[in-house]
């Protein structure tokens, strides 16, 4: 599974790297190192609904405070 | 000057730019960018000298035919040049001025005074007196140390020497048969002091922006692949005039797909560059001034291993856009001519794309017509405090200090020097090079000022270290860490 977190500067602004640091947390909590590969991306061309995040091929929006909930509904649940 | 365009006065649009120069091959590069957006730059190119002086009266040469001679070069140089020439600072041989070059001369004003003042400051015995008592220079012995022209109270000794030989603090130029200016490219480092100084502009640096028109209209609007802008952290103290989110919107209305800071690479860089030099076990010449590293290999080769080992911010950071989008296509926005020179470099060529200039992108804005004073403000946040202000000299040792400390490098003992201007990195690389200079780390800037002091910035004023300060204050990450932890660095 590829999920990769938006770092341009609008989601930035909206929180990017504590989305970023809070999926590497429960990746690393999950042991999922192996079957989840994160990255990063500048702009997914849809900035008003940042943090934007892709896992695969589907889009998402996610904030600092909905990641745990996003973690669980569509990486852990899927993965 | 150009009439004043709508309804802004023309004292206003000249304001963008330093000197009149600037505004001159400004108003070619715009020429030419228009024509080259239209597609119709190898049919109307013979006639944008007309455009750009119309009428009979000249305003800067002779007369109007050598004002458009002069002009067609400087077309020719804003599509990129003479392409036999690897170097990217180029001689307009007809605009030259042959300006007087005697060095130190005794002008009318001397008063043949009794004093003498000039006669005790020579060391050498140059000067002597005829029977009306004024002083005379005998070339023979004179050194060109200026002591006589600063003792004279009269200010009647001056020093004629050219401001392009003044400017070039590497002794690259020197005069042809026809007594044009001339570059040595074996010494030129690119820095563009000579073309910032020169007040004929016959010194100039060649233009990519029809490259990088040609690469926004073939992405068709980003999507066969996406062209992203890399502004380095010098735009903080630029296009004052507005704001800079409008300076990043107008970016985006240009047709490139996004912008991203080149701090977040210094970023990187200072992380990488504190790790290597504490592991290094001797001293380290810093890697970000392109100009500064080619100094080394020419006048102090023996020591380039000493050089950091880290790509510049602008290259670590493009290397990491090519690794999320293998496609894309990056262009670097600068204050720097080197970086004309160093985008070609086979390390940093697969990474860097094309590299402008912000007398170039002002051009660009103007060829589309865009006003980015009415246009709303995007954001621009992708580095640190430390990251930005590697654009003011000392900026990069301060980040390197900063990424000791949060990697717990505390041990490690920094003595950092930095260097202001190429004068006082050679000074410092002489000194090391005889063992004599106290310092594990050299931060070398070519410009003077850092790169708010490069050649392609629009104004170089008092205030923009200050701009850069604040800007750098601006970021929402504070520490080095916190904005390189959504990247993966290098191994």
């Amino acid at each position: 599974m590829k999920v990769t977190v938006c770092i341009g500067s609008s989601c930035h602004l909206k929180g990017s790297r504590r989305v970023v640091e809070g999926i590497q947390y429960l990746i690393a909590e999950n042991n999922l190192k192996d079957k989840v590969e994160l990255g990063g991306t500048f702009c997914m061309n849809n900035c008003q609904n940042g943090v934007c995040v892709t896992v695969d091929d589907k889009s998402f929006s996610v904030s600092p405070d909905t990641v745990e909930d996003f973690f669980k509904t569509q990486i852990l649940a899927n993965v | 000057m150009e009439t004043p365009v709508q309804n802004k006065p023309a004292a206003k649009r000249q304001y963008k730019f330093d000197t009149k120069v600037q505004y001159l091959k400004y108003k070619v590069l715009r020429e030419v960018a228009r024509e080259a957006w239209a597609g119709t730059l190898l049919e109307n190119i013979l006639d944008i000298p007309k455009i750009i002086v119309p009428g009979k009266v000249p305003t800067m040469r002779c007369c109007v035919y050598k004002e458009r001679a002069i002009l067609e070069e400087r077309v020719k140089i804003a599509m990129g040049g003479d392409k036999n020439n690897p170097n990217v600072i180029e001689v307009i041989e007809t605009a030259c001025d042959e300006c007087p070059m005697g060095g130190y001369e005794v002008t009318n004003a001397c008063r043949g005074c009794l004093a003498h003042r000039c006669e005790d400051a020579c060391r050498k015995g140059a000067i002597s007196f005829d029977h009306n008592q004024k002083a005379h220079i005998d070339k023979s012995k004179c050194v060109e140390c200026g002591m006589c022209a600063k003792n004279c109270p009269y200010t009647a000794i001056m020093n004629f020497k050219r401001p392009c030989v003044s400017a070039c603090k590497v002794n690259a130029i020197s005069m042809n048969e026809d007594k044009a200016a001339e570059i040595d490219n074996s010494k030129c480092i690119s820095c563009g002091a000579c073309v910032y100084q020169c007040p004929f502009g016959a010194i100039t640096d060649k233009s990519f922006i029809i490259n990088v028109i040609d690469m926004i209209q073939k992405s068709e609007n980003n999507n066969k692949y996406k062209v992203y802008a890399l502004v380095a952290p010098a735009i903080g103290s630029q296009y004052s005039y507005a704001k800079l989110g409008q300076v990043i919107q107008g970016i985006k209305e240009l047709g490139f797909f996004t912008t991203i800071e080149a701090a977040l690479g210094a970023d990187m860089v200072a992380w990488m560059e504190s790790k290597e030099l504490a592991e290094c076990g001797d001293y380290l010449t810093s890697s970000c001034c392109p100009a500064f590293v080619d100094f080394i290999h020419k006048n102090f080769p023996d020591m380039k291993e000493h050089i950091s080992h880290n790509l510049s911010p602008a290259a670590t950071i493009a290397r990491y856009i090519k690794s999320t989008d293998p496609s894309s296509k990056i262009v670097f926005i600068g204050p720097c001519t080197a970086k004309k020179m160093e985008f070609q470099k086979e390390s940093v060529r697969p990474y860097i794309d094309c590299v402008i200039t912000f007398e170039e992108l002002q051009a660009l804005f103007d060829s589309k017509d865009i006003d980015i004073t009415s246009l709303p403000e995007a954001h621009l946040d992708n580095a640190s405090y430390f990251g930005r202000i590697f654009a003011r000299s000392g900026g990069l040792a301060d980040a390197v200090k900063q990424a000791l400390t949060e990697q717990n490098l505390n041990d490690f003992e920094l003595k950092a020097v930095s260097c202001d201007g190429i004068e006082a990195c050679k000074a410092a690389l002489l000194k090391k090079s005889k063992g004599v200079l106290d310092a594990n780390f050299i931060e070398g800037m070519a410009c003077v000022g850092g790169c708010i002091g490069g050649a392609g910035c629009l104004t170089h004023g008092e205030k923009n270290k200050a701009e850069v300060d604040k800007y750098g204050k601006e970021a929402l990450e504070k520490t080095i860490s916190e904005a390189i932890s959504v990247v993966k660095l290098p191994e």
